[in-house]
Formats: C-alpha cells, sequence, structure tokens
C-alpha cells in the first residue's frame, strides 16, 4: 500500500515579487524516488528548497501553502524550522564539506551541534552514515584526515553522509552530480537505489537521462509550473502534454 | 628569421631587461630604510640586552643594573586589557556587518569603522582621558587600555567582516539544512571557518596596538615600579623608551635602544609567525 | 565486468530469461505440434492452441521491458545491440508460435480423416528445425556464434525436404484427386515448418549482429560458409 510521504497542496514561493513556484501541488510517495526535470530557470531548486523550508533563508524569499509531512503541516505558524530540516535533510549540487572539519567530524557536526556528544554514539553513527553513503571503506582508515581532502565525488558522498548522521525521513538531493565525473556520477545513483529502501528521495536534476535511470515517479516543471507528473517509464516513453515531448526528445531545454 | 624582425625583437629584449631592471632597483631601495633601520637598532640597542634588562626595575641614575621589566610586563598587561575590551566587541560587530548588515544601518557603522581605523591615535589618548583619567582622578591601566582597544576595534571588527564574507554561503546553508539552530551555525561552522584568517587580524592589531606611543602617554602615564592592578598608572615600554630617549642620561639613553630593540623583535616576531602559521582555509 | 548500476545489470538479466522463457514455450510447441499431428491426437492439439496466447503476452511483455529499457537506461553499443535484437528475437517467435498453432489447426483437420501416409520427412524436418530453433537461442544467452555453426545446413536440408514432401503429395493427389483434403494440409504443415526454420536462421543473423556488430541480413554471404 503505498504511503504519502509528503502531500503538497497549492505551494507558492516567490523572490521578493516574482512568482517562482506557481500553486504546485503534488504527492511525494515513500521509500520512492522522484525527480523533478525542467530547464534552467523553472522553479525546480526553489520548489524543492520549500520542502524543508530553506527557501525562505534567502533575503526577500518567501513560501506560501501547504507542505504536509506524514500529515503535518510545516508551514504552520507553530511548525519550527530547525525540526522540519532534520526530518528532510538535503545534499546540495556543489560539494561542501566543512573545510576546518575532519571527515569524522563532518559527519558528527550535526548531532555534535544538536547536543549528543558522546563518543560511542558518534562512533556509531558515523560508521553506520558513511556505510549508507557507500563511503566506509575508503575512509574507514583516515578518518581524522580533513574532509577537504577528499576527491570530488567522496567529499559529495561525505555531505550525503553527514546528512544522513541526523537521520532524516526525506532526503532533498539538489543536482548533486552536476559537479561530477560519470564514474562518480554512476556511484551516487547506486547509492540512491540504495538509500530509498530506507529513506524517501527527492531529486532535482537537469540531466534528464539521471532522472530516467534513477527516479519512480518524475514532474516536468516549466516556468514555475508542473506541467506533467507521473510514472518514469510513461514520461520517458509516452508523456501526455506536448510540452513535456518536446523537452524530452530534446527539441528545447 | 627576416633581419628587421630580429631587429625589433631584440630592441624589445633590451626594453624588457631595463624595465625589469628598473623595477628591481626600486624594490630594492624600498626596502633599504627597513633594513637600515633594523640594523642600526640592533647595532645600538644590543649591549643593553643583558638578563639585568629584562628582570630588574629602573634604578636611579647613576645606579648600574637597572632594567625594564615593569615596563615590559605593564605592556603586556596593558594591552591584554585593550584585547579583552576590543575581541568581543570588534568579533560581534564584525559578524553583525558581514551577516545582517546590508542595509542603511549596516553603511553607517561600516563607514564610521573605516573612519576609526584612520584616526590620530593620539585622539583616542584623549577621549580616554577624558573619560576615564578624570573621572577616575587617577592615570590607569585600565585608561590605557581602553585607548589601545579603540586603536585595536576597527582592525578586528573589519577583519572579522572579511573573513565572514569570504566563507561561501553554500556552507552555511549546509549547516542549516542539517537542522543546525542559525545561532550556532554562526558560531560553530562560520566563525569557526573563518576564525584563522580573524585570528592573524586580531594579531596583526595587537602588534599594532603593543607599538602605539600617544594613547599611553596621558592614560597608563608611567610607573617605576611593579604594578598590577588596573587602576593604577602603569609602565609601557613604548613610553618608558620616549621617556628614557628624551633624557639627558647616556645611561637611560642607551636602555631606550635596548628598548626599542626588543620592541621591534616582539612586534617583527609576532608578525612573521602569524603570517607564516596562518592555516590557509581551501574551500572544496 | 558487470555494470556499475546493479538495477541496469538486473534488468538485462531479467530479459534474457523472458526470452529464454519464451523460447521454450515456442520449442516446445512445435514438438508437441507435430506430435499431435503424429499421434493425431486432437487434445494435444487443442492444448497447443490455447497456449499460443501465453507466447504472445510474452511477447508483449519482452517489447515493453525493451522499450522502457531504451528509454530509461539509455544502453550503448553491445546493451543496444542487445536489447533491440531481444525484440527482434521476439517478434521471430511470435511467429514461430502462430505456425505451431497453425500446425495443430491441421492436426485437428486431419484426425477427423483416415490417415493418409505414415509421416516420415514430416517429422525428420520438425526436428531439425527445433534443433535451429535451440541453436540459436544458445547462441543468443552466451553471446557466442560459434553455437550457430551449422545452422544454413539444416536449413538447406530443411528447404530440401519440403520440397520432397512437395512432390511426394502433389504425386498423390494427380494419381487420385480425392485424397487433396487429406494432401493438403500436410503440405501446409511441411510449409509451415519450413517457415518455422527460416525465421530461425533470422534470429541466428540478429544474433550475429549483436555479437559481432555484422550485417549478414538479407545478404545470403555468411550463409555460404557453412
Amino acid at each position: 500500500m503505498p504511503k504519502n510521504k509528503i502531500v503538497i497542496k497549492n505551494l507558492n514561493a516567490w523572490f521578493g515579487d516574482k512568482l517562482a513556484v506557481k500553486n504546485i501541488s503534488m504527492i511525494i510517495e515513500e521509500n520512492k524516488v522522484t525527480a523533478i526535470i525542467g530547464p534552467s530557470g523553472c522553479g525546480k531548486s526553489t520548489f524543492i528548497r520549500c520542502l524543508n523550508r530553506m527557501h525562505e533563508t534567502v533575503p526577500n524569499a518567501a513560501a506560501r501553502g501547504d507542505v504536509l509531512l506524514d500529515g503535518e503541516n510545516i508551514y504552520d505558524d507553530k511548525a519550527d524550522p530547525v525540526q522540519i530540516r532534520r526530518a528532510v535533510g538535503m545534499v546540495f549540487q556543489k560539494a561542501t564539506p566543512f573545510p576546518t572539519m575532519s571527515i569524522y567530524d563532518n559527519v558528527a557536526a550535526g548531532i555534535r551541534l544538536n547536543g549528543r556528544r558522546d563518543k560511542d554514539f558518534l562512533d556509531e553513527i558515523v560508521e553506520k552514515s558513511l556505510k549508507q553513503a557507500a563511503l566506509w571503506e575508503e575512509t574507514k582508515d583516515c578518518l581524522d584526515k580533513p574532509g577537504i581532502s577528499l576527491s570530488g565525488g567522496q567529499q559529495q558522498r561525505l555531505c550525503i553522509a553527514r546528512a544522513l548522521a541526523v537521520s532524516p525521513a526525506v532526503l532533498l538531493l539538489d543536482e548533486p552530480c552536476s559537479a561530477l565525473d560519470p564514474i562518480s556520477t554512476g556511484k551516487i545513483e547506486e547509492l540512491i537505489h540504495e538509500l530509498k529502501k530506507d529513506l524517501t528521495i527527492v531529486i532535482v536534476t537537469h540531466n534528464m537521462q539521471q532522472a530516467a535511470r534513477v527516479a519512480d515517479f518524475t514532474g516536468f516543471f516549466l516556468l514555475g509550473d508542473l506541467i506533467e507528473f507521473d510514472v518514469t517509464s510513461k514520461i520517458f516513453t509516452a508523456p501526455v502534454d506536448k510540452r513535456t515531448e518536446d523537452y524530452v526528445t530534446g527539441r528545447f531545454g | 628569421m627576416e633581419n628587421g624582425e630580429s631587429k625589433s625583437y631584440s630592441i624589445r629584449k633590451i626594453k624588457d631587461k631595463v624595465f625589469l631592471g628598473a623595477m628591481l632597483t626600486c624594490a630594492v631601495l624600498a626596502v633599504i630604510p627597513l633594513l637600515s633601520l633594523l640594523t642600526y637598532v640592533f647595532w645600538r640597542g644590543f649591549s643593553s640586552l643583558t638578563f639585568n634588562f629584562f628582570i630588574h626595575l629602573p634604578t636611579p641614575v647613576g645606579e648600574p643594573g637597572g632594567g625594564m621589566a615593569n615596563a615590559i610586563g605593564g605592556t603586556f598587561m596593558i594591552v591584554g586589557l585593550a584585547a579583552l575590551i576590543s575581541l568581543p566587541i570588534g568579533l560581534m560587530g564584525g559578524l553583525w556587518l558581514a551577516e545582517w548588515g546590508k542595509g542603511k544601518r549596516g553603511f553607517i557603522i561600516r563607514y564610521a569603522v573605516d573612519v576609526m581605523s584612520g584616526f590620530p591615535t593620539i585622539v583616542f589618548g584623549i577621549f580616554a582621558y577624558v573619560l576615564l583619567v578624570l573621572t577616575m582622578k587617577r592615570f590607569s591601566a585600565l585608561a590605557g587600555g581602553f585607548a589601545l582597544a579603540l586603536v585595536m576595534l576597527p582592525y578586528i571588527t573589519k577583519t572579522t567582516e572579511e573573513m565572514v564574507k569570504l566563507v561561501p554561503r553554500t556552507l552555511k546553508e549546509s549547516a542549516l539544512a542539517l537542522g543546525i539552530p542559525e545561532w550556532k551555525v554562526t558560531v560553530f561552522v562560520v566563525l569557526r571557518t573563518a576564525w584563522s584568517g580573524i585570528f592573524t587580524g586580531i594579531m596583526l592589531a595587537v602588534a599594532r596596538a603593543a607599538g602605539e606611543t600617544a594613547p599611553l602617554l596621558f592614560t597608563a602615564f608611567t610607573n617605576s615600579y611593579w604594578n598590577f592592578r588596573p587602576d593604577q598608572p602603569t609602565a609601557s615600554m613604548t613610553v618608558q623608551i620616549f621617556n628614557y630617549a628624551i633624557s639627558p642620561f647616556e645611561e637611560w639613553n642607551r636602555m631606550a635602544w635596548g628598548g626599542s630593540l626588543v620592541l621591534v623583535i616582539i612586534i617583527l616576531s609576532v608578525t612573521l609567525l602569524v603570517r607564516k602559521f596562518s592555516k590557509r582555509v581551501y574551500y572544496a | 565486468m558487470e555494470h556499475q548500476s546493479k538495477t541496469f545489470e538486473v534488468e538485462l538479466n531479467e530479459l534474457k530469461e523472458t526470452i529464454l522463457k519464451m523460447g521454450w514455450l515456442v520449442e516446445t510447441a512445435i514438438y508437441q505440434s507435430v506430435e499431435s499431428l503424429k499421434n493425431r491426437d486432437k487434445n494435444l492439439a487443442k492444448n497447443i492452441i490455447k497456449g499460443d496466447v501465453d507466447i504472445d503476452k510474452i511477447e508483449l511483455e519482452i517489447n515493453e521491458k525493451c522499450i522502457n529499457l531504451i528509454a530509461l537506461q539509455q544502453p550503448k553499443a553491445s546493451d543496444l545491440r542487445f536489447v533491440t535484437t531481444a525484440m527482434h528475437i521476439a517478434t521471430d517467435l511470435e511467429r514461430i508460435g502462430d505456425l505451431a498453432e497453425d500446425i495443430a489447426e491441421r492436426t485437428i483437420e486431419l484426425a477427423e480423416q483416415p490417415l493418409l501416409k505414415p509421416l516420415i520427412d514430416i517429422p525428420k524436418m520438425a526436428k531439425l528445425s527445433q534443433e535451429a530453433l535451440k541453436m540459436t537461442l544458445e547462441a543468443f544467452i552466451n553471446s557466442d556464434t560459434n553455437k550457430i555453426k551449422g545452422i544454413w545446413n539444416k536449413e538447406r536440408e530443411i528447404d530440401r525436404l519440403r520440397d520432397l514432401v512437395h512432390d511426394e503429395l502433389v504425386a498423390l493427389m494427380i494419381k487420385d484427386s480425392t485424397v487433396v483434403t487429406r494432401a493438403i494440409p500436410l503440405l501446409l504443415v511441411s510449409r509451415h515448418l519450413e517457415r518455422i526454420s527460416d525465421h530461425a536462421t533470422n534470429i541466428a543473423e540478429d544474433v550475429i549482429y549483436m555479437v559481432e556488430a555484422k550485417v549478414v541480413k538479407h545478404s545470403g554471404g555468411a550463409k555460404g560458409d557453412n
């Protein structure tokens, strides 16, 4: 019985006066990968940043609408953005390991800064998260090396481990592989297949082939609107809307 | 190559060499005053650097075995007080400017800090005199520390602001996305990342303050004895050097050279060490 | 060496298995259709006709799998040739299945009437065409074109046997025109079996393309070697 992890109803988001996300309604299913594709500037990054209330951290940015995580609206007045961000983690386009911290400290950062400091607990979480991010074998013998000493693909996996360490239920990935080579990209895509057994994943990508390979559901955005949302195989074999067809066949975008 | 081409090439090579030579000469000329100063101070001051110099208090003229121990200690204390006052204000001010200083308020504050950094330091001394010396009815290390704090404050504020601004926005966002409260992100991630740059700035500000004379002339004043109380006049190296240098006694003049040498060495070492060991933070 | 993407690897293997399954169903259909003809077994024939529905269903399943694989995984080079070959093979197998079904229908027709003559050549043709099909499917699964050597010999033998059967039946019909209702179905069966071997050689040509990227279809070139 598929469960709705996130239900989005009439979400609108602004940068100052400009409406970037127009009245979007969508369902994100639990333990599935949902991809958002679309040409540059179509609002996909803005949209995903509304799912963990990161959008409002930009000056003059605002979002309104209902985003129900397990039935509870994250945009409710009483909702705490900090708690929400613990439940809905995010990995960004550019890998940003904390430069002054070791690999271990990077992964443990989220937990340490939220109060838990006992070494055994941290050791356990760090190992678990690095294993989940398929980075444990490569780093288990050098956990106190600086986080920035890793290669690009490894750094991104480190950021994934860091996000996983706080045990989110949902993981948002904003073009996680744009800056990576094909092998690293392949490793992360493989990782996503594994992770979805435990988490719900939403991925924004401008590489539609990636969405085709990785996602169970795909949504096509254009200029702030959700044009079509369906099972991935349908979007890529027989899309309903002509604009989706044009984008997917490479006629524009 | 044709004859005509090789001729213009040779001319260009000669011009190149001439300009390089001229630039090298200018660079050397610029460094000469510093080198000659260091050499002279070293030559004049070296003989004064005895064990006594660092341990003993000044003695009346004619008595051998005097030193500048209390002045050295005094400088440390006064600069320490200055750091205590200026650090928190400078750090928080710089942080505020970097994170929230984009509007009109930020502009005004930044402008004020810039003006302050160019102020004649003697004016800070006068300000401290009026504010603390007159009200406390005595000279004090505290007043001296306050004056030096005003000297250090713009540097610390500016450095903090610059270094914090250098931290990429994406780093801050990654930390926020982990569900860490904003203030913790600012202190434990952003500030921590910018810290090595800020620390360099603080050390340089300290070195600067340690070399100031004018602000201390009528705030900390001077003292022939050891003093560890912040509310009493205190000797400092710069003022002591000044007093000894203008005195008619040859022995005191020699000690002035010694003091100058020590001061120069301290400031030079701090500057060089800080620059050498400040970790370069590379953003991925 | 395996693909980096386990999902892709798994889906390719699933496709192979599905084709194998279809091949097995079709092979069985050929064998049983001729058995039912030999034994004049109407029930067996009826089962074969029912079973053709399953063969058709698998063809649709394979086509959908292949389209999805192409759209979603963007296979390249040998992977791409594999997927497109799989689609062609499914089509050929489905046709073979239809031909076996038709043979079963002739069986039902003939079972109502007395036996015309003992069947010798037709079972031979059936055995050869089954063998040919088996060879090509093995070659496909193992990506090994060595296993197809000899298939064109079989095809030539089947052609020869078909001509033999044709001449024999025509002679019978000229001698006694009342046997026409029994001879024509047998003629059709021999035709069907020859068509089945044609489809098998089609599959063989596709497998050569898949493994060696050589196009031997419609050329008659490689056939000379065997």
